[in-house]
């Protein structure tokens, strides 16, 4: 798929590789500097000037060129933040059915990725229960690899989702049932466990678990966020950097909160290859819950760094009115696609 | 009956144009039913070469060429990781067929760049600059730029190495072996370095359009033609000089070109010692092409000139076309078309001494053959600096 393509001309190894590099900052102090790119002092000081406009127009730009339509991939990242599965209570019992399916979705304006797919959508439903219910995931495994779901959480070795353990793999067109409790309270994560690992989480099988207290937390304006990437080239690094899957998604459409509202972020992280992941806010700070199993934050901050697999709950209010920028800070990410917007209205 | 007998004699083209006119039909046929009984195997094969870098203020131009079986679509492209805005002349390359993506980027000249575009598939194609620098204006400084270039490194030492001439007249025979032997040494290692030269090109070029295989069609390509052109010379006293000129230009051709693209990419800081080193290296080709004439009694003064600069000008023509439209498969196909030269004007060479007498391989000429060989490399030496 790599195709390394520089036209560099190496000439008796003049001209490019190891011997350039030495060979040209000793020709660099041979001539002067102006010499060398023909260039007169004048023109040299137009360059410079024109330098400094293309460069405020390239930086203008943030993000990728065109936009994703919510259609083509059938779920939409505005929508993901606010969507929460409770499942059907029956007979005491919290169930759900999820299915995992192979799905084509764009990542980025124009890039498709052949992902792995919890309900068809990428981060997979955002599960929610209270804290000491009895949980029931009946699972079906509609894609053509074998695959489970291995909860975050305290339950039984068979009910873990590991190949090898109780159910094990489920093979494509078969399923099985999960049951366990829910607890601890907080913020978990669930994701597929088959071999290899990071291929299976990394193609989309992933999604948050949310474990209310069993005597709530307060009213808030709930948002989750999947931070995630996506390596379409397979080369086991990330090209697109997300938050709910399309880069760049909230810059187009900026999150819409209230001014003065409580808001609460559950923010998971389930990058893959890439050792850790942030979450910065413009212009603003938060109170941060770690796994949000305790109700006293730990820390009033900005930035969060979260490792793989780590969450965390962030609850702030906006003061102000007006578009507030949030965005990994590893800049990295944020220009490859982790970066939005806050739309604060009155 | 006996008309349309008479008329098909009259046409003998017509049965040599039958199997021609089945063949387009059946391919017709083939085409319009989608293959029948052909199934595609294996997922799209997306291929770029990059053919060319243009860099100006705020702004990356790469020229894209498609080197796989099947069109590719360039989605995103990202530099130095982060995604950037930008243009393209092309929404879908066809296999073969190029386009033009210029990528918004407030590069800093002297700074490294990674780009990666990003094809619908989530393939990437990466490509490398070194060291950002303006790629120059086609305006006049810049030709004349190239053009002073060219004179250093081909015209002036080539002329410079043609006032060998009256030495090489002094000397008897038997040295006069030593020094045409010492000329096919140099050329030697000339057309293997252009050889070798081409075949990296190629390999950076589109492979679909031929790689490698172009060096070696140029090199064929060159000696037959030049076999022909020494038919036609062969009534001419000082033929064997034209075409040892004419080899020897077409290195310089390549030569050229080399220092043209690399300048333009910014890979080439063109000092002193580069112009001095390549200044030395060609020197010695002026010997080369004097060593045929010198015991062909007079020549006329205009003769060496003009012999001088077809060894040396084409080294102008191939700053400016490296310069401005570098195309690495094009640039191969040059480099073998010198190779092939070169091999001809060996053979010329080789003519000229078996008819002064050289039978085999005598101990100078053994010596003369192995000490052009060393002094092209040792000079190599200086343009690696």
């Amino acid at each position: 798929m790599r195709k390394f393509g520089t036209h560099r001309v190496s000439r008796r190894g003049l001209l490019g590789g190891a011997a350039a590099a030495g060979a040209v900052p000793v020709l660099h102090e041979l001539i002067p500097h102006q010499a060398l790119h023909g260039g007169t002092s004048p023109a040299a000081a137009a360059a410079v000037g024109h330098h400094a406009h293309a460069a405020h127009a390239g930086t203008d730009h943030l993000g990728a060129v065109g936009r994703v339509a919510a259609s083509a991939n059938g779920f939409d990242p505005t929508e993901i933040l606010r969507d929460f599965d409770r499942g059907t209570l029956r007979d005491g019992v919290r169930e759900w059915e999820i299915v995992a399916e192979d799905r084509e979705i764009e990542v980025a304006p124009g890039v498709k990725y052949a992902a792995w797919t919890y309900n068809g959508r990428v981060p997979g439903p955002t599960l929610r229960a209270r804290e000491g219910e009895r949980l029931r995931v009946r699972f079906v495994n509609g894609s053509s690899h074998p695959h489970t779901m291995h909860f975050h959480g305290i339950h039984r070795d068979v009910m873990d989702g590991v190949p090898g353990i109780g159910a094990g793999n489920i093979q494509p067109g078969r399923s099985t049932t999960y049951e366990f409790d829910a607890t601890p309270f907080g913020l978990h994560l669930y994701h597929c466990h088959s071999t290899p690992l990071a291929e299976h989480i990394a193609k989309g099988l992933y999604g948050a678990f949310v474990i209310d207290p069993a005597d709530g937390r307060h009213d808030a304006d709930e948002l989750v966020m999947v931070m995630n990437g996506f390596d379409t080239n397979f080369d086991r690094a990330n090209e697109v950097y997300a938050v709910n899957t399309v880069a760049f998604h909230y810059m187009n459409e900026p999150i819409r909160v209230k001014r003065g509202e409580l808001v609460r972020i559950y923010l998971v992280n389930a990058l893959e290859f890439d050792l850790l992941n942030s979450f910065h806010i413009h212009a603003n700070f938060f109170d941060y819950f770690p796994t949000g199993t305790r109700l006293e934050p730990r820390d009033f901050t900005d930035t969060v760094i979260q490792g793989q697999g780590e969450r965390g709950i962030l609850e702030l209010r906006f003061p102000y009115a007006g578009k507030y920028m949030f965005h990994a800070h590893v800049s990295e990410f944020a220009e490859l696609g982790w970066m939005g917007f806050f739309e604060v209205e009155d | 009956m006996e008309a349309a007998a008479a008329r098909l004699k009259a046409h003998p083209w017509v049965p040599a144009l039958l199997p021609v006119v089945i063949l387009a039909a059946a391919i017709g046929l083939f085409v319009a039913l989608d293959a029948p009984g052909l199934d595609r195997v294996g997922v799209p094969q997306e291929e770029l070469a990059v053919e060319r870098t243009v860099l100006r203020p705020g702004e990356i131009e790469l020229h894209l060429r498609n080197d796989g079986a099947d069109p590719v679509r360039i989605e995103q492209a990202v530099v130095n990781d982060g995604f950037a805005a930008f243009d393209q002349s092309d929404e879908e390359i066809g296999r073969l067929r190029s386009s033009d993506v210029t990528i918004r980027y407030p590069w800093i000249e002297g700074q490294a760049y990674e780009v990666m575009l990003i094809t619908a598939t989530g393939a990437t194609i990466d490509h490398a600059i070194d060291a950002a620098t303006e790629s120059p204006d086609a305006g006049t400084g810049f030709y004349g730029l190239m053009a002073l270039i060219g004179l250093y490194v081909g015209v002036i030492p080539v002329a410079i190495g043609m006032l060998w001439l009256p030495w090489v007249r002094t000397m008897s025979a038997h040295w006069m072996r030593f020094v045409l032997a010492f000329t096919v040494g140099l050329l030697g290692f000339l057309g293997i370095d252009a050889l070798l030269e081409g075949t990296e090109l190629a390999g950076q070029g589109a492979e679909a359009l031929g790689g490698a295989a172009l060096v070696w069609l140029g090199a064929v390509a060159a000696y037959l033609a030049l076999a022909g052109v020494d038919g036609w010379l062969s009534r001419r006293q000082e033929h064997t000089a034209f075409l040892v000129a004419l080899g020897i230009g077409l290195h310089n051709l390549g030569e050229g070109l080399a220092i043209g693209s690399a300048y333009a990419i910014g890979s080439l800081a063109l000092g002193a010692a580069l112009v001095v080193g390549f200044a030395l290296h060609n020197t010695t080709e002026g010997l080369a092409i004097v060593a045929p004439v010198a015991r062909s009694g007079s020549v006329r003064a205009r003769t060496l000139v003009l012999l001088g600069l077809l060894a040396g000008a084409p080294a102008i023509l191939g700053a400016w076309i490296g310069a401005s439209f570098f195309n690495p498969s094009g640039a191969a196909f040059m480099l073998g078309i010198g190779a092939g030269a070169i091999a001809q004007v060996i053979v010329q060479i080789w003519r000229q001494m078996r008819r002064d007498g050289e039978r085999g391989l005598s101990p100078n000429v053994a010596g003369g053959l192995l000490l052009g060989l060393f002094v092209m490399y040792a000079t190599g030496l200086l343009v690696s600096v």
